[in-house]
This record gives C-alpha cells, sequence and structure tokens, in this order.
C-alpha cells in the first residue's frame, strides 16, 4: 500500500525533506509499525526514530497514538513534541 | 467561531468588538501571547493545525458556555514583543468565559502543532516542550 509521510520542524531538517511518498508491505498496517520501518532504514533514520525520542505522530490530521491503523492513501505524519502558543 | 492561522498581526479591540455584538453576552475573557527577548520561526501543519484547534473550542464549549470565540495563531517569522496567539471567549458570564479561555489556551500549547525555532545570532535552535506544558493540559481532567 502507498502512503504520504510527511515530518516537520526538527525532524523534516534532520531527515533532509518534508514529505515523501512510501510504497509499504501489507504487514506494515500501523504507526508503530510503520516509525520502526523508518528506523531501520539507518543512518539519520535510526537517530530520528530512536525508542527514546519523543516522537509524535497525526494520521490525517489527527493526532494518533502507535497503535493507530493505516491504510493506503493515508497521511501520517511524523514530528516532535509540540510547542505552540 | 473564528479560527485563523496567519502571517499577519491581528487586533485585540477589533476582534473582541467582532465576538460583542449579541446583547446576551455579559463577559469576555481573552489572551494574548507574545514573543519574549529572541527572534523565533513559527512552524505548523497547515489543514492539522485549523482542525486541532476548531476541536479544542468544541471541547471547550461542551464544558462551559461558549458563545462565540475567536482563535489567531501566527506563524513566520516573529520579533520579540510580537504578538503570537490570541484566545478571545465570549459568555453570558464571566465565570465560564475565563475557564474557557484558558482551557483552550493549556489545550493548544499541548496538541496544535505548532513548533518554535529561536534565532540567538548565528544559531538557530528548536525549542523543547515542557512537561509543566503537558502538566497544565492535564488538570483539565481532574
Amino acid at each position: 500500500m502507498r502512503v504520504k509521510v510527511l515530518f516537520f520542524a526538527s525532524m523534516r531538517e534532520q531527515l533532509g525533506r518534508p514529505s515523501e511518498e512510501i510504497e509499504l508491505p501489507a504487514s506494515i498496517n500501523t504507526v508503530g509499525a510503520l516509525r520502526d520501518h523508518l528506523r531501520a532504514r539507518g543512518g539519520v533514520w535510526e537517530t530520528s526514530f530512536a525508542p527514546n525520542r519523543a516522537v509524535r505522530a497525526a494520521v490525517n490530521q489527527d493526532m494518533a497514538q502507535g497503535n493507530a491503523s493505516i491504510k493506503t492513501g493515508d497521511e501520517v505524519a511524523f514530528f516532535p513534541p509540540v510547542t505552540g502558543g | 467561531m473564528k479560527i485563523s492561522v496567519q502571517r499577519e498581526d491581528f487586533d485585540l479591540g477589533l476582534e473582541v468588538r467582532t465576538i460583542s455584538r449579541n446583547s446576551k453576552i455579559g463577559a469576555v475573557a481573552s489572551f494574548i501571547g507574545l514573543v519574549r527577548d529572541v527572534r523565533m520561526t513559527l512552524e505548523h501543519y497547515p489543514g492539522m493545525t485549523e482542525n486541532a484547534i476548531r476541536k479544542i473550542v468544541e471541547e471547550a464549549a461542551g464544558r462551559w458556555q461558549v458563545m462565540d470565540c475567536t482563535v489567531i495563531h501566527r506563524y513566520g517569522e516573529l520579533e520579540p514583543n510580537d504578538q503570537i496567539v490570541l484566545v478571545a471567549v465570549a459568555s453570558a458570564h464571566r465565570g465560564d468565559a475565563f475557564a474557557a479561555c484558558e482551557f483552550i489556551m493549556d489545550y493548544l500549547k499541548t496538541r496544535a502543532p505548532f513548533w518554535k525555532k529561536e534565532h540567538r545570532g548565528a544559531a538557530a535552535t528548536w525549542v523543547e516542550a515542557k512537561a509543566a506544558d503537558d502538566d497544565a493540559a492535564d488538570r483539565w481532567n481532574k
């Protein structure tokens, strides 16, 4: 399946891109599985998605936890904890 | 209800007058957040930001009487003393207006997708989220 992945703030800078279209195996069907899948790319991906890093996620522009499911066509975003206001 | 995520500055007086026109309204509480002593860039997640703020306002309206509400949050380059955010809540009485205004601000700090980057000389650093902001949002659920 195909999903659009977005990155914001420090993660966007570390990963060197604001977004990416990714073709995923059917087994990668949750936010947590996608996070692990990206971390396995190594290098900056391993650093940005390290287990001890606070990473927040959204699916189709709604905050989502690791167990949230993802399906083809979804927009999944990863970003650090928010600091607005 | 008005929610705006914008580069431009805003005018408190104009925004308060706009939500005060209904004669059933007896109280308007407002909050403005300002840039302190350092230049910054604010990034956000277009689309999600507006949706997240709308949900926060709807949740406030489920807890208190919110007769009208305006939330404006700026993004882009901001200088010391610039206005960043406005929350203004109109209600019949002050208790609801004060509480809803503070709740919206506390939730916005932890749930609206904005990120601040501070510029000091040539150095630019992303602001770290504060545990105190999570605590401020959590106390509304006690």
